[in-house]
């Protein structure tokens, strides 16, 4: 256990991320690809997810205002989310995409529109949670992030 | 991390350094994925693009040993960049997504993945990616090796010691564009450690340049397509016909690997109910003027070699044997392999062509390697007016063969001399003796006889030195001995050695005879390699791989052999050979 507080709060903070679903073993793969070549590699990962993401959520939303909906295109751009969001092993999102895909292959519209507003709900605090989390890791010393790995 | 990679002679290291190139317009995964490989000590190029990829692989076409590439990308389909790799680049290509459908995996490897990863990426899968590249160079040696077998002829062995030493003199004996080629050749066989390095095409076919290909290619019709047409069809001036012709090559072995199953059942059909020759030629036509192709490919861009290696041809097929026999069984031995390659030796009576039939019968898709062998070689001629062939023995036929190429006089002489006894077989009894078989022998006859002409032609291609003109006139004359006494066996026989030989592999009857059968036969092909480089072992070569290519079994290691001169050995034998005879 640790002792220093802050390093604990983070431990606790980071095991709750799993615990409750939000994040899956990728994760724990960004962390372990952690090094003293890049000491913020999770959150630099994080961030690109983020910036990169928000342009495909714009594009997926652009498509879900045009009506019919177009299920090839939006299950394509679906695919590249999902693909990305694997990247961080965002678990609750991809769970999303996997369901979004699904109305698009059944033609649901309705359940489209739905799993995406479910999406968005789950992507945004996701990211709230995880910007918390790198914020404590900041204050708790550069080295903290890397207060997971067991070395 | 050097730079060279694993290509340098660093076998220690293996596989650290392996360069990978990831393909990915995920910036997320590409920042991951370079994070990962970088931690298994590759040495990693990270690509946004599929068209920026497929530059950088052009621009440095032996800087990667694999590439990783996402299946959806923006720019380009991921399958779409895997064709090209497939294509231009003798590289493995793994791909990745999320989607784990089977459809798309099959897809994927349908178009030449080696592997198929599925998102998220682990750094365990990444370590271990080094094995396709390393699997990849077994193949290469063991397709050297089970060409080697193949070969099995003392001579050869004995000759490839020689090779060594032997390579300066035979490079004397040779246009410069032909020891440029085994330069390559012998490099290509050495450096085994370096996949990258046996690539031979230097032209970069962008992606216009490949749609003006594949236009042309349409144009004139898959069935009828040659290089030389889809050159002047393309109308790119810095393009030379060897460059289409290899590019065509592979264009055709890329297709035949997407749709190989049907194609071979077809053709399989096609060939079966082969009666008049000339009708088959229809049906299998393309594979035989890809062959030809193929051919005139690696001859430097002389038109007429195809033709040449009706000896080394009928050793050939046995050949083909053999190699069915090392890949379908753990056959150590070449020779003991014939025995396989007969599964009737009565059947194998008269010449080829019942020999393809007694193959024909039998539904398996390594005989129908064999089987689709001797038919091309058959075809192929059948394309040459009959008139030329039934005048065989007279002048006029000469002239005819010839009639397009400056000849010296004295090869002239030559070639009636050995043109004789060649005509005298095939106007031999044994011909009429089966009814169905003798039209085929005919035309078996015929190839023989014009591939024996073709070698003159070849030289005739070249700028020779005057010394060739004389190694000419000496090596000609054991190859119309040999012609005639081989011709006498068939007349006799009914047979042909042909089938003699399979008996004797059939019957397990020792193989010193056999191999002595065969080595003579090569030892004609030799004298003509001295003259012509590689052709007749070339020819053997890509007789080989087409139909091959076909065979899922074999479909990666096709290719391979098929663009690397892995005769080499045998060419520089061949050439001492005929030296020292």
């Amino acid at each position: 256990m640790e002792r220093n507080p802050m390093r604990r709060q983070l431990a606790i903070m980071r095991q709750s991320l799993f615990d409750q679903g939000y994040l899956d073993e990728q994760f724990i793969q960004l962390e372990e690809l952690q090094d003293d070549a890049n000491p913020n590699f999770v959150e630099e990962v994080v961030t690109l997810y983020y910036r990169d993401s928000a342009r495909i959520i714009l594009n997926l939303e652009q498509a879900l205002e045009r009506k019919p909906f177009d299920f090839n295109k939006l299950d394509g751009l679906m695919h590249q989310f999902k693909g990305s969001s694997s990247s961080i092993g965002a678990k609750k999102v991809k769970a999303e995409c996997t369901l979004f895909r699904e109305y698009c292959k059944s033609g649901n519209g309705e359940g489209c529109t739905r799993a995406f507003q479910q999406l968005k709900r789950e992507y945004a605090t996701l990211k709230r949670k995880l910007e918390a989390y790198f914020q404590l890791a900041r204050q708790a010393g550069p080295a903290e992030t890397a207060c997971c790995r067991k070395e | 991390m050097v730079e060279s990679g694993f290509s340098s002679p660093r076998h220690d290291a293996f596989p650290a350094g392996l360069r990978v190139l990831v393909v990915d317009d995920d910036p997320t995964w590409l920042k991951i994925l370079e994070k990962m490989l970088k931690k298994c000590s590759y040495e990693v190029t990270t690509c946004g693009l599929a068209r920026d990829a497929l530059s950088l692989l052009r621009e440095r076409k032996d800087g990667y040993d694999i590439v990783i590439s996402d299946v959806n990308m923006p720019d380009m389909d991921g399958f779409k960049l895997l064709e090209h790799v497939g294509l231009e680049m003798d590289l493995p290509v793994i791909m990745m997504s999320v989607d784990g459908e089977t459809s798309r995996v099959m897809k994927g490897v349908q178009h030449g993945a080696c592997d198929y990863l599925l998102k998220p990426i682990r750094m365990k899968e990444l370590r271990n990616i080094w094995q396709h590249v390393f699997r990849k160079k077994i193949h290469e040696v063991r397709d050297i090796e089970s060409l080697e077998g193949n070969e099995g002829l003392q001579m050869t062995r004995s000759g490839s010691d020689l090779v060594d030493d032997g390579h300066l003199l035979s490079g004397e004996d040779m246009n410069s564009a032909r020891k440029r080629k085994d330069a390559e050749n012998k490099h290509d066989d050495r450096d085994l450690s370096d996949p990258s390095s046996t690539k031979k095409a230097r032209v970069v076919w962008t992606v216009d340049l490949h749609q003006k290909f594949v236009k042309a290619v349409n144009q004139i019709g898959f069935d009828k397509v040659g290089p030389k047409k889809i050159l002047d069809l393309m109308n790119v001036p810095w393009l030379t016909r060897e460059n289409v012709a290899s590019h065509l090559q592979k264009y055709r072995l890329y297709l035949s690997r997407l749709q190989k199953d049907s194609d071979v059942k077809n053709s399989f059909v096609g060939m079966k109910h082969s009666d008049p020759p000339s009708k088959d030629s229809t049906d299998c036509f393309g594979i035989h003027s890809s062959m030809s192709v193929i051919q005139d490919d690696v001859s430097n861009g002389t038109y007429n070699f195809s033709v040449n290696n009706s000896l080394v041809q009928n050793v050939d097929l046995n050949h083909e044997g053999d190699k069915k026999g090392i890949t379908s069984a753990p056959v150590a031995e070449p020779k003991g392999a014939l025995s396989i390659d007969i599964p009737d030796p009565h059947k194998a009576q008269s010449s080829q062509i019942s020999f393809d039939h007694s193959l024909g019968s039998v539904d398996s898709g390594l005989k129908f390697a064999l089987f689709n062998s001797t038919n091309q070689t058959r075809y192929s001629w059948s394309e040459i007016p009959e008139i030329q062939f039934k005048q065989e023995c007279e002048p006029l036929q000469l002239e005819n063969g010839f009639s397009q190429l400056p000849l010296p006089g004295s090869q002239h002489q030559v070639q009636t001399e050995y043109l004789q006894p060649a005509a005298s077989i095939s106007s031999g009894p044994s011909i009429t003796e089966k009814e169905v078989s003798s039209r085929p022998l005919y035309d078996e006859y015929r190839s023989n006889h014009v591939k024996h002409l073709s070698p003159t032609e070849a030289v005739d291609l070249f700028p020779v030195p005057s010394r060739n003109q004389t190694l000419n006139n000496q090596v000609f004359n054991p190859i119309s001995a040999t012609t005639s006494s081989m011709k006498n066996q068939g007349i006799s026989l009914n047979d042909l050695e042909f089938a003699q030989r399979n008996l004797n592999g059939g019957v397990g009857v020792p193989i010193a005879s056999l191999s002595e059968d065969l080595q003579f036969c090569w030892l004609q092909g030799e004298c003509y390699a001295m003259n012509i480089g590689l052709q007749d072992f070339e020819c053997i070569e890509y007789n080989d791989p087409a139909p091959i290519a076909e065979i899922p079994f074999l479909l990666y290691d096709a290719p391979r052999f098929d663009h690397e001169h892995l005769f080499d050995p045998t060419e520089y034998a061949a050439i001492d050979q005929g030296l020292f005879a």
